[in-house]
């Protein structure tokens, strides 16, 4: 058993692309479901449409990187009108439902060999992403024993966290002032809202416009570090992912969603190492009747889903929450 | 406006009312609202159907009737926050017909509600600052920057103090709205109404669950707003209350204004005796020990006649 091996695949997931890509989706959704109250199941659709905003436009249509990237974008705020207008005077049940409905929509779409000449279907896009790793400074990749990260990860990485940090600020700024307070009112209760003269239907428009907008940019994040795209990178596990680091970290905070994405990972890849360890080479610690190498890779998510559960028995507010808001029941 | 069915010309605030016929829907020499043929229907039920209705400016306007009569689905109409199904209303001559609620708070006239609505995990006092209207900080664009709206922020804040102070909250200012009890929670919303200084506030059940010995201090700030100028319009079943502060009473029974008067008058008026006994007849009468019964309302109507002749 290699610990050193299983705390540098842990920490290297938390300081790298994937815990970022979740970091800034988690930091969307809490624009939406932390402050707003709005149930985005939908993440993965703001994801996708940022993603394949940035690589249409560049590979199909030639237009040049950073156009394409505004454009990338632009498409996440345009799928946040759309699915706003009808569907934010509604319930918030209703919401979750129109919006895993249309992420899962968009990505059969996108996935269907008729729309290739535009999506290239299943095989999705590549070559979109020379103008972003033509940027890398760094002469070489990372080591300093307990973290690695490759050339083209440390580039990311690095880009990717400046990102985090944008965000993480424009949320800070927006949350402490009377327009987060609205916002965080909203959650609360709409009607007492709208009698005090204030236009929800306006603010929560803003807010899942906001909110995409992150998705958008984690999207686009994940298309650039990978240098491709594919539809089942949105699948609604991606959604999914999103909000429990969301709620490991704790909604409603600004660190809450960056914090939960690092931990998420931390954990996942640590233990995939750890029961990688525990099946691999031809004498595995753990016999082989009782789990093979194949359910190894799968019993990570199972341990992490637990971990979860405990979280939210003991820890319901998340790792920065605020357990005497939490104990506040909203009427 | 129709001036010349005023019994004196050009009469505002309370003296417009002296002299008016106590009559439902009797046209007032200055009103504030308006409304004409409002209907509202719940399947078979018909929980509103006001013929006319005027609100003279400047004064105290009581709403009463018995539960069910219809008083909060005629205020979620006026507000905006249910649709009619017939009928037409104005503010300040200004038609209200399909606007919407927000923007009829905008325009001067803010309701509470009989159920109340507090934003529970945020702290009492920036439920207060909520209240203040046309905040540049709400605007997306202005309120990253902290410069642009602190000014305004302090000055809503200082508001926010003296109104919590006078409603006896100022004790709770950082906690939770959701930990407050039910009358404090009554006294917040009435309190965070205030902070926009609307023109026309709409109390739903105010005084319910609040302790006598606040309602007086607080019937005496009810007064104080109509002293400054500002129109009150009021759900009660408290009668005292009632008695004591209203200049004018509208009396709702089964979605239809049943009477009007002064309260001197409305408590006269055998229709509403009608309308509040009426509530009765539909329950068994045989299960209701009549005594007691005979009982409860002569000494209801003897504390009544002495209390209102200490006050007089
Ligand atoms: N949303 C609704 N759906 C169906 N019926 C309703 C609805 N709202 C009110 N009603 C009915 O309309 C009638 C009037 O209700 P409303 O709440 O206006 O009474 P109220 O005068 O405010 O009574 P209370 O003094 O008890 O508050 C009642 O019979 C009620 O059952
Ligand atoms: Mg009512």
């Amino acid at each position: 058993m290699d610990f050193m091996l299983i705390l540098r695949d842990s920490l290297s997931a938390a300081v790298g692309p994937a815990a970022i890509v979740y970091a800034l989706a988690a930091i969307g959704l809490n624009v939406h479901f932390g402050y707003a109250g709005l149930l985005n199941f939908g993440q993965a659709g703001f994801m996708l449409v940022g993603a394949y905003g940035l690589a249409v436009s560049a590979v199909v249509y030639d237009v040049p990187f950073v156009l394409a990237l505004v454009i990338g974008i632009l498409a996440s705020v345009v799928l946040a009108v759309i699915l706003g207008v009808p569907t934010l005077r509604l319930r918030a049940d209703y919401l979750a439902i129109a919006t895993i409905a249309t992420a899962e929509v968009i990505r059969f779409i996108v996935n269907s060999p008729s729309n290739a000449d535009v999506t290239r279907g299943s095989q999705g896009i590549a070559g979109f992403a020379k103008p972003f790793h033509d940027l890398n400074p760094y002469g070489g990749g990372l080591d300093i024993g307990i973290v690695r990260l490759s050339r083209s990860d440390l580039w990311s990485a690095t880009v990717g966290w400046v990102l985090v940090a944008i965000c993480c600020l424009i949320v800070y700024l927006l949350m402490r002032s009377p327009w987060g307070r609205v916002l965080r009112s909203i959650r609360e209760d709409e009607e007492a809202v709208r009698s005090l003269g204030k236009n929800v239907f306006a603010y929560k428009m803003q807010a899942l416009i906001l909110g995409g907008v992150f998705g958008g940019l984690a999207g686009i994040f994940l298309a650039l570090r990978q240098a491709s795209t594919i539809p089942s990178d949105f699948g609604t596990h991606v959604t999914f992912y999103a909000y429990t680091a969301l709620l490991i970290g704790g909604a409603a905070r600004v660190l809450g969603p960056v914090v939960g994405a690092m931990i998420f990972w931390f954990l996942l890849n640590g233990l995939g190492t750890f029961f990688g360890q525990l099946t691999s080479g031809a004498d595995p610690i753990l016999p082989e009747g009782l789990m093979d190498q194949s359910q190894a890779s799968l019993v990570r998510f199972i341990v992490v889903g637990l971990g979860l559960m405990l979280l939210l028995i003991f820890r319901p507010q998340g790792i920065f929450g605020d357990r005497k808001e939490l104990a506040i029941d909203a009427r | 406006m129709p001036a010349d069915t005023a019994p004196t010309a050009n009469a505002t605030g309370r003296a417009g009312l002296t002299g008016l016929a106590p009559e439902p829907g009797v046209p007032k020499p200055d009103p504030i609202v308006s409304g004409s043929s409002i209907t509202r229907q719940f399947g078979g039920l018909k929980a509103v159907d006001v013929e006319h209705l005027e609100i003279q400016r400047g004064v105290i306007t009581a709403l009463i009737g018995p539960n069910g009569a219809g008083k909060t689905t005629l205020f979620n109409l006026l507000t905006g926050f249910d649709k009619p199904d017939t009928g037409e209303w104005s503010f300040n001559g200004k038609s209200l017909q399909g606007v919407a609620a927000y923007k009829v708070a905008r325009a001067g006239m803010v309701r509470t509600f009989q159920l109340t609505k507090v934003l529970s995990r945020l702290t009492v006092i920036e439920n207060m600052r909520l209240g203040a209207g046309g905040q540049r900080g709400e605007s997306m664009w202005a309120a990253p920057f902290r410069a642009l709206w602190r000014s305004e922020e302090q000055t809503n804040t200082e508001r926010a103090d003296d109104l919590l102070a006078r409603f006896k909250l100022d004790a709770k200012r950082e906690d939770f709205a959701g930990s407050l009890s039910g009358g404090q929670r009554k006294l917040l919303e009435m309190a965070r109404s205030l902070m926009s200084d609307p023109e026309l506030i709409m109390l739903d059940e105010p005084m319910a669950g609040v302790n006598p010995a606040l309602k007086q201090s607080l019937l005496g700030h009810v007064k104080s707003l109509r002293d400054e100028g500002r129109t009150v319009l009021f759900v009660e079943h408290d009668m005292d209350m009632v008695r004591d502060i209203s200049d004018w009473v509208i009396v709702m029974a089964q979605g239809v204004i049943v009477a009007e008067g002064t309260p001197d008058q409305v408590m006269a008026d055998p229709r509403v005796i009608d309308a509040y006994l009426g509530a009765h007849h539909d329950t068994d009468l045989s299960e209701i020990d009549e005594q007691a019964l005979a009982a409860e309302v002569a000494e209801e109507i003897e504390t009544a006649q002495t209390e209102g002749e200490a006050k007089e």
